[in-house]
């Protein structure tokens, strides 16, 4: 875990902010597009194990809706906007004005609606976190097309690891977790976005920012 | 007093082996792949969750085994000999390989599933070892949970249902 040894407590408060403006943005998009008040988390940045990525996300056999989009430009990475399924279901509902939408049980000409909708708002989201993050950092980043996927939380979060599982067997994960207002939901029914630098990015995203790394 | 049967749970890019009653599960298989070799008259057998094909991806020290398929199979196989499994009889059953995400303008890392594949059939076909059965490809990810009494994989998908080999 090489890339990880010069990483210290500044560096992770430093992330942290990258993941508050990132997420900031995209629920204010979130929160005007749903017409309803979106609260955020305060971002956990965390060093952990790939089984404790999957955990993060609710666990590696817990099925989610998950937008994916790979990070090209200065700082290269990958990112998740990941939406447990009653949530899903409860933005598809709104954005498709079919209140009787459900995964379990669904018509052929219904799913197809559902799914462009829901990777509109990922589109919608991710996007507002990039070109926030873009401005903060004065890095140029451009986001991949972004994928949509309705499978296990292990089975699509290990795509994003892939660059990372080269150098190390850990990742940093900058994570943000979206709430309607007052809804007082648990951990496992939340909206995330899974944020994954590149192990060469870190370096970058530190000094466009001004602050050293010892290498 | 009886034994419970116990599942051996595998993570990513992990190995373990499990003999009967128990059983041994690795969950939420994308691009990796789960790769199972067993001793049927043993009731022996080990799973690998593999995540990438090669090794000389690796750009670090000390290298994980389990996470590659040309050094995990042989790996496995060597822990399986040890624990009293016989050369002879060992076969393998495999799953996984997904291509999760469809993107226009393919890149190595993007069918990286299908690579896993080859690079695991591969290994195999080195070491001899047969291939009884396999669920690859598509764009499912599953949970596969093997029985070592039994010799049967249970493979579980969101989309497609079911299934056992």
């Amino acid at each position: 875990m090489t890339f990880l040894k010069n990483i210290s407590d500044i560096h992770l408060d430093i992330l942290k902010e990258v993941g508050n403006i990132g997420a900031g943005h995209a629920a204010t998009a979130l929160s005007t597009l749903m017409n309803k008040k979106i609260d955020m988390t305060v971002p956990s940045v965390r060093v952990v194990s790939f089984d404790e990525v999957m955990e993060l996300a609710g666990g590696a056999d817990n099925v989610v809706a998950s937008v994916f989009l790979r990070i090209e430009g200065e700082a290269p990475g990958s990112m998740f906007f990941i939406l447990p399924l009653p949530q899903a279901e409860k933005y598809i509902r709104q954005l498709t004005k079919n209140q009787s939408f459900t995964f379990s049980d669904v018509q052929d000409n219904d799913i197809e609606l559902a799914m462009s909708a829901l990777q509109e708002l990922g589109n919608i989201l991710s996007g507002s976190y990039l070109s926030s993050l873009s401005d903060f950092t004065h890095l140029s980043l451009y986001p991949s097309v972004p994928a949509l996927s309705v499978d296990m939380v292990g089975a699509v979060i290990t795509f994003g690891l892939l660059e990372l599982s080269q150098v190390s067997d850990y990742a940093i994960v900058i994570d943000t977790a979206l709430d309607e207002e007052d809804a007082k939901l648990p951990e496992s029914v939340r909206g995330h976005f899974f944020l994954l630098p590149d192990p060469d990015s870190f370096h970058i995203i530190f000094s466009a920012l001004g602050v050293k790394v010892d290498a | 007093m009886h034994k419970t049967a116990e599942i051996i749970k595998v993570g990513i890019a992990d190995m373990n082996i499990v003999k009967a009653p128990d059983l041994i599960r690795t969950t939420g298989l994308g691009s990796c792949v789960g790769v199972v070799l067993y001793d049927q008259a043993k009731e022996l057998a080990g799973m690998a969750h593999v995540m990438l094909p090669d090794s000389s991806l690796s750009r670090t020290e000390p290298l994980n085994k389990a996470k590659f398929a040309n050094t995990a199979i042989k790996e496995l196989f060597e822990i399986l000999m040890k624990s009293g499994a016989r050369q002879a009889v060992i076969k393998a059953k495999i799953a996984g390989g997904a291509q999760m995400f469809q993107f226009s303008g393919s890149s190595d890392m993007m069918r990286i599933g299908p690579r896993n594949v080859e690079a695991v059939l591969q290994e195999l076909k080195e070491l001899r070892i047969p291939v009884i059965a396999h669920d690859v490809g598509g764009n499912s990810g599953r949970t596969i949970e093997f029985d070592p009494k039994t010799g049967l994989m249970q493979i579980r998908t969101v989309n497609k249902g079911n299934s056992e080999i």
